[in-house]
């Protein structure tokens, strides 16, 4: 495990295989993700992008390859030695889901303290503490509700604090679920298709979130995205992906001129896009 | 899964549907009577196979079944929730949290009050402390069934566990009560931990399965480890308790002898009553206290989504198996409570039956809700008890009293949610929302 400390990346990704019985669906992937700084990892519809997100936040099993998180205090860790939850208590990298998972019969505030679990149950004494309603706890809860609020201000879903999730509108629900990834104040926050589904003027104020997390709290950002006026005005690096393998990757500019990339992606932005429609509803 | 949960659309209620769904149940029952009703079979005088056919029977119970299928369909129709109170929830809700916040005091006093009023009245009393003791049953696997979403269909293992843990220890080291209490409780959810490690891989009906299956196995063990248990003839001679060490009796530095008053048997029924009454209202602080802390948010977040719970850093396996043991903690108070209660316990007390009828108060209550189990045990227990004139017929009619609530409220008598924490206000959350769990 000897540290490739090369450059400032948080996130290493070296010759990554996923296999699914005959199906490959990464092949020897490498790429790197750079501290502070938005990596966009694109590609059509079953390139294997989120095959890569499900083996980078442990809930798949990588068949061949190394993972690598670097820490700002130089700690490195093996993803793909730890498995699902602990990638999120101790590697701290946070994930949202293509599919929506909120906790819909609880409350937006709700949701954001189940994301600060590990702090509170440490803070409770392992529950014990709690149970005699000690201060010690009372503190902590007081603070956990505090970062909730102030995430709810920057999603800018204050008002509905106190709403079932489930009740929220699709966008909500995105920017609800982003909200949750940050409140387990992650070092590295991985977005499955954050705008699919959203209007331009949603879209917008995304693009406007992301970029706040990365410059504010200096978070770095691993990107799913299929709405190329996201990806381009945000990513500082894009990766992309076809049939499980890297095909180009660079700054927005190189990558958009890339014919390699037109001709595998961009051609297909059509169907993409009434994919991405349809999937979104 | 894509789109965020939208109501239900209403069930289509044209004749023709109507019609075809009795059709359909009517086929079903036609060809499951026909083998079990319609054909008999006896061994006859020499031994030769005799059969005689049952038609008339047959046809009557397929119409039975094709009529009551209709009948059920319109009733839930007519009094189940309909697409107007699900599009109007707030107005419904608070009116529900506001009857909530009275009902719960008033129905709190009324129970306090209960042996000072039926002082005279045995029955009552009996009624009232088994009322209780499933009131805390109902407690103790709401918080594996209702918050965690596990479904659990031997929680009676546990009952068992703490019933023969104070039987034997009683018996064997003749340790008190309030030694034992806890210590059956420790026991039982140590068994509550066992269980939980073969299954948190199951999911669902797989989950319901083998635990069903551990309920039996214990009570298996029970019957057959004879030297240690008495086999079916149970542990007899359990002590009962004693007022922190004052016997209940008519003896002379007995309870009452102490006080000055004169002997009644009706002493310790009371005291029994007030006992089970505290551990029963200790489990129901316990639980809402846990609510309100990350282990309590952390199960319910569990019911909603697993893997989400992973991927915010949840450790869902020790998640799992605090909720596991905290309900076999509570199911081994119980369990003590009705050892000394008895003075006799036997592997017959645990049968599946209370597993399902405790599982029932929980549904029938409206998983997670505290005053909702509360209510359903009083209707089960206290309803059953109701129908006794009817004799024969009393499961008949408290069958279909059952399936007659549970189209009219299918979310239980509770049918929403109260956050653990807020903001501004706290607002019910309608059960449509809230995951059932997946097991
Ligand atoms: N659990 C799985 N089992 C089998 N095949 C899978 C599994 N997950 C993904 N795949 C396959 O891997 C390929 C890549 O899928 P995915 O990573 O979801 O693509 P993308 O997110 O880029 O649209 C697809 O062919 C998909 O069918
Ligand atoms: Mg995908």
């Amino acid at each position: 495990m000897s540290g490739d400390k090369t450059g400032d990346k948080i996130l290493g990704v070296d010759r990554l295989t996923m296999r699914f019985g005959g199906i490959v669906a990464v092949q020897d992937l490498s790429f790197a993700a750079e501290r502070k700084k938005i990596t966009a990892l694109i590609g059509p519809n079953g390139a294997g992008k989120t095959t890569v997100f499900n083996c980078i936040t442990g809930f798949y099993k990588p068949t061949g390859g190394a993972i690598r998180l670097t820490h700002d205090d130089g700690r490195v860790i093996a993803l793909e030695r730890l498995n699902d939850f602990r990638i999120a208590k101790q590697a701290k990298v946070a994930r949202t889901f293509q599919n929506i998972r909120l906790f819909p019969g609880m409350t937006a505030l709700e949701n954001l303290m189940v994301a600060q679990h590990n702090a509170l149950m440490r803070a409770s004494g392992f529950t014990l503490l709690g149970l005699v309603g000690a201060p010690v706890y009372r503190d902590a809860e007081k603070r956990a509700i505090d970062l909730a609020t102030e995430w709810l201000r920057r999603v800018n879903l204050l008002d509905r604090a106190d709403d079932a999730a489930g009740n929220f509108a699709y966008g909500d629900q995105r920017r609800l679920e982003i909200a949750r990834a940050m409140c387990t104040e992650p070092a590295l926050l991985c977005l499955d298709e954050p705008a699919a589904g959203l209007n331009a003027r949603e879209s917008a104020a995304l693009s406007e979130l992301l970029l706040s997390i990365r410059d504010e709290l200096g978070t770095s950002i691993l990107l799913i995205e299929h709405d190329m006026s996201v990806v381009m005005e945000i990513s500082d690096h894009i990766v992309v992906m076809d049939h499980g393998v890297k095909i180009a990757e660079g700054t927005p500019r190189e990558v958009r001129d890339d014919p390699k990339v037109i001709a595998a992606y961009l051609g297909a932005d059509e169907e993409e896009a009434v994919a991405v429609m349809e999937s979104g509803t | 899964m894509t789109a965020p949960s939208t109501n239900t659309a209403k069930p289509a209620t044209g004749l023709a549907s109507l019609l075809k769904t009795a059709l359909i149940n009517a086929l079903v029952a036609l060809v499951l009577f026909s083998l079990m009703v319609g054909i008999r079979t006896e061994a006859g005088s020499d031994g030769q196979l005799t059969y005689w056919t049952r038609f008339g029977e047959l046809a009557s119970l397929v119409a039975v079944v094709f009529g009551g299928s209709i009948v059920i369909e319109l009733l839930r129709q007519w009094i189940g929730p309909t697409g107007a109170e699900r599009l109007v929830p707030p107005a419904v809700q608070s009116g529900m949290s506001l009857i909530g916040r009275y009902l719960t005091p008033a129905l709190l006093i009324f129970t306090v009050l209960v042996p000072v009023i039926f002082y005279d009245q045995r029955y009552i009393l009996d009624l009232a402390i088994l009322v209780l003791t499933y009131v805390m049953l109902g407690w103790g696997l709401n918080v594996v069934v209702g918050l965690a979403g596990l479904l659990d269909l031997g929680y009676v293992a546990f009952y068992a566990v703490g019933a023969y843990s104070y039987g034997l220890l009683a018996t064997n080291f003749g340790w008190s009560f309030w030694i034992c209490l806890p210590l059956a409780g420790i026991l039982a959810a140590f068994w509550g931990v066992l269980l939980g490690f073969p299954v948190l891989r199951l999911r669902g009906d797989y989950l319901a399965i083998v635990t069903l299956a551990f309920g039996e196995i214990i009570r298996l063990v029970i019957i057959n480890w004879q030297s240690l248990t008495g086999g079916p003839n149970g542990v007899s001679g359990i002590p009962r308790p004693s007022f922190f060490g004052i016997p209940l009796d008519n003896s002379d530095d007995g309870f009452a002898a102490r006080l000055g008053i004169e002997y009644s048997p009706t002493h310790r029924i009371v005291f029994l009553f007030y006992l089970i009454l505290a551990l029963a209202l200790l489990t129901n602080w316990v639980t809402i206290r846990l609510r309100r802390l990350p282990i309590g948010r952390a199960w319910e977040a569990l019911r909603e989504d697993e893997v989400a719970c992973r991927a915010l850093g949840i450790n869902t396996t020790t998640t799992k198996l605090t909720a596991f043991a905290t309900g076999a903690m509570f199911g081994g108070f119980a369990g003590a409570f009705f050892a000394t209660r008895q003075g006799f316990i036997s592997p017959e007390s645990f049968t599946f039956q209370e597993s399902a009828l405790v599982l029932a108060i929980v549904v029938l209550g409206g998983m997670g809700s505290q005053l909702g189990v509360a209510l359903a045990a009083l209707a089960m227990i206290g309803g059953f008890e109701l129908f006794r004139g009817l004799e024969t017929y009393r499961m008949l009619v408290f069958g279909m009293a059952m399936v007659l609530i549970m189209i009219w409220r299918p979310r239980g008598l509770i049918g929403h949610r109260a956050p653990t924490v807020y903001l501004t206000k706290a607002q019910a959350i309608s059960s449509d929302l809230v995951k059932e769990g997946h097991g």
